[in-house]
């Protein structure tokens, strides 16, 4: 009895099937090694062989080596991370960026999805966020909105904006499918309108022209109004995902509840949205990772964000040439937690695919 | 009262003028009590201010712009710059994107990784971060004194140097009309139906129309020339500075590249979903009739991937185009940064918002509608089987 399976190919066999099948294919092989090996091998001596990682000698160092200046990073993170919150006080920073975190993690834990459960995650994760900030209670020192920045902030505006957008969005989608045409003509005249213009030019007209139409009253801090124009922009997208999720939902379940007589509040809440939101899961961390680096955008309305403090670290004195270092470990924290939510985003839909297949 | 409240429709009806009487007498009293604070900064509302000469210099504008200008040639300056960075943007994105988005398709694996790990970094780092990047990249590069120079072509902190033929700005607009023409027409001729004969037979038609719109590129570009200069204007280091042929200033191509590389590394993803969208069987039955690779490519896959990234390659464009507004942030005069300095000059705050508005919606209805155009003439006709 012969073997008539064809005998497992070599190392040398495999490598040629892969690569080198015809010229064109090993002309794309060869082409994108040369670039990997060149670009990684760029970077690698940039980053770490020809770096300075030392900060005891100073920018006059960095001058001398052909390699990246770690060495600002070293003299310059706790501007980058904390602005310029009162250098005492940074701790309170640095803890409250983990309690965002923290209050993140959580929610993305499929047992504690339960509206209660993420309405009391995120209510505990933003007063600590807020009182550790803020202060002027438990004995800690009272520090005003203007003095926030850096790493901190960027992650507040973040937090807020999903805060106040994610109900303001279901609103807005419930609205829009109201059976009133007045009601859902308005409200998605007011979506389409807000999905037209850029962020900036509405985080533009909440810092800086609001104010003019406002009675003095209710203008309140720069940083709230900014914060609500762009849970505004948030909403807008997101109440046309919840309003596809919904589309989604069959007609028979919200008859069928309406045969069991229940109200329309009992319909929207235990029949309409769960499933909406379900179907909506996937855009909607998506929508969450862009806004996330969105945040990034208000810079241009003169907050003191990641970016801002960023520019300031290396603006000044003797770091002045080090803006690749400084932008480089920016966003590597951009990246660490957009990569990670929409790793997470992609781990979702598979998840979710498993009940559907 | 009571009867009135039970009726459906009575009640519908009060409830909907409630929510639009609301929201109505919101926005009105927004306005009242903005005009009144203009009215007390001695500001008159209207728009009266459009036709006031600016006082202001603008720093980039492809139009000739100067402080005695009146504020709507300011506004029609930020519409065409807003373009002219949306058009430069959105070609080298989609180039840059359809290279990638290949790669990521590709049967090789390394090729894969390439792409994989182009989109997974850019993709993950705000866009404005990028464009601050790039900008204090260009910045930082040395003087005119020891630019890096190639082919005529100069990079200098104060922005990149390029050669330029020696012709009156409007000759060399209407050359590349022209050469528009040459791209346009044949294809044109090879689709339309006015023509009696059969598109087979119009190939000479198609060529003599590419000639002679080349021929009008080539006089208009002699017409136009400049007396008694060279052909091609050439930067060279005079003193302290480089003189001669164009200077792109650093936020420009700062923006450009920016948007290139984010950009690109969203169309790569959309470019890889159209190709995932092809059917396996129709690939299949491509390589069963015998179709080389490249004809598999172009024949099938290419048609069909196409057909399904343009109405989500349509929203992208349009997203593309509102972050063009982050010249502001490097100094560059786009639409909404003319806007903004109109308010803070004037103070006619209303007015430049509802303008900003009105631009931004314009913009985005015709590109949208451009592509839904497109999208229409090239849809598949009839009922195809999926799969």
């Amino acid at each position: 009895m012969t073997d008539l399976a064809p005998p497992a190919p070599g190392m040398l066999e495999d490598l040629r099937r892969r690569f080198f099948a015809s010229p064109l294919q090993a002309l794309v092989s060869l082409l994108s090694l040369g670039l990997i090996a060149l670009v990684g091998w760029k970077l690698l001596n940039w980053a770490l062989l020809s770096a300075v990682f030392d900060p005891s000698q100073g920018a006059e160092a960095c001058h001398r080596a052909a390699g990246a200046c770690w060495s600002v990073i070293a003299a310059r993170w706790r501007i980058i991370l904390f602005g310029l919150y009162p250098y005492e006080e940074q701790w309170r920073s640095a803890l409250a960026c983990v309690a965002v975190v923290a209050m993140t993690v959580l929610s993305c834990i499929p047992a504690f999805w339960t509206g209660r459960r993420i309405a009391a995650i995120w209510l505990a994760g933003t007063t600590v966020f807020y009182v550790l900030m803020k202060g002027g209670v438990l004995g800690l020192s009272y520090v005003g909105e203007e003095s926030w920045g850096g790493l901190a902030l960027t992650l507040f505006i973040f937090v807020a904006t999903c805060l106040i957008g994610f109900p303001l969005s279901i609103v807005l989608a419930l609205l829009r499918r109201s059976e009133l045409p007045w009601i859902s003509r308005t409200t998605g005249l007011i979506i389409d309108a807000v999905r037209s213009l850029p962020l900036i030019s509405i985080l533009f007209t909440f810092a800086i022209v609001l104010p003019f139409a406002l009675p003095h009253w209710l203008q309140g801090d720069k940083l709230y109004r900014v914060i609500v124009g762009s849970a505004l922009f948030f909403a807008a997208y997101q109440a046309e995902i919840v309003r596809g999720g919904m589309q989604g939902v069959a007609h028979g379940q919200g008859e069928a509840a309406m045969a069991l007589g229940l109200s329309y509040w009992q319909r929207v809440s235990r029949i309409l949205l769960p499933q909406a939101m379900r179907n909506a899961l996937p855009a909607t961390i998506n929508q969450f990772v862009i806004s996330f680096k969105e945040t990034s955008l208000v810079v241009i309305v003169g907050f003191f964000e990641i970016i801002a403090s960023g520019n300031a670290a290396y603006g000044t004195g003797e770091w002045r040439f080090a803006y690749a270092e400084v932008y480089t470990f920016i966003a590597f924290i951009y990246f660490v937690f957009v990569f990670s939510l929409s790793r997470y985003g992609a781990f979702l839909e598979r998840r979710m695919s498993v009940g559907e297949r | 009262m009571g009867s009135l409240l039970r009726n459906q429709k009575a009640r519908n009806a009060l409830l909907q003028a409630v929510f639009v009487g609301a929201l109505g007498s919101l926005v009105i009293a927004g306005a009242l009590i903005a005009q009144q604070n203009m009215a007390a900064q001695g500001i008159t509302s209207g728009f009266d201010f459009l036709f006031k000469p600016t006082g202001w210099e603008v720093t980039f504008s492809l139009l000739p712009a100067k402080p005695t200008d009146p504020y709507w040639w300011y506004f029609l300056i930020g519409i065409i710059n807003t373009l002219f960075l949306g058009a430069f943007g959105l070609v080298t994105a989609t180039i840059v994107g359809t290279v990638v988005g290949l790669a990521r398709t590709s049967s090789n694996d390394l090729a894969r990784l390439l792409g994989r790990s182009y989109v997974d970094v850019f993709r993950n780092i705000p866009l404005i971060l990028q464009v601050f990047f790039w900008n204090a990249l260009i910045t930082h590069l040395p003087p005119p004194r020891e630019a890096h120079e190639a082919w005529g072509f100069a990079l200098t902190s104060r922005g990149l140097y390029v050669p330029i033929l020696n012709v009156h700005g409007l000759a060399f607009a209407g050359a590349m009309v022209a050469l528009l023409a040459a791209i346009v027409l044949p294809i044109w001729l090879g689709r339309t139906a006015r023509l009696g004969s059969p598109p087979e037979q119009r190939r000479p038609l198609q060529l003599a129309a590419a000639i002679l719109a080349l021929a009008c590129a080539v006089l208009i570009l002699f017409l136009g020339r400049l007396p008694d200069t060279a052909l091609m204007n050439v930067p060279a280091l005079r003193g302290l500075n480089l003189q001669g042929g164009l200077r792109v200033p650093p936020e420009f191509t700062a923006l450009v590249v920016a948007i290139a590389i984010y950009g690109g590394s969203y169309i790569a993803e959309i470019v890889r979903g159209g190709f995932k969208a092809v059917g396996r069987g129709q690939v299949e039955a491509a390589n069963s009739l015998g179709l080389t690779p490249w004809q598999v490519f172009s024949r099938v896959r290419l048609p069909l991937a196409l057909r399904a990234m343009l109405p989500i390659l349509a929203n992208q464009y349009v997203w593309l185009m509102k972050a063009t507004t982050l010249g502001i942030a490097v100094g560059f005069a786009d639409f909404f940064m003319i806007v903004a300095l109109t308010i803070n000059h004037s103070g006619q705050t209303l007015e430049a918002i509802g303008i900003l508005m009105a631009g931004f919606l314009i913009i985005n209805l015709s590109l949208a509608a451009l592509f839904n155009r497109i999208n229409k003439a090239i849809a598949l006709k009839g009922n195809q089987l999926r799969g």
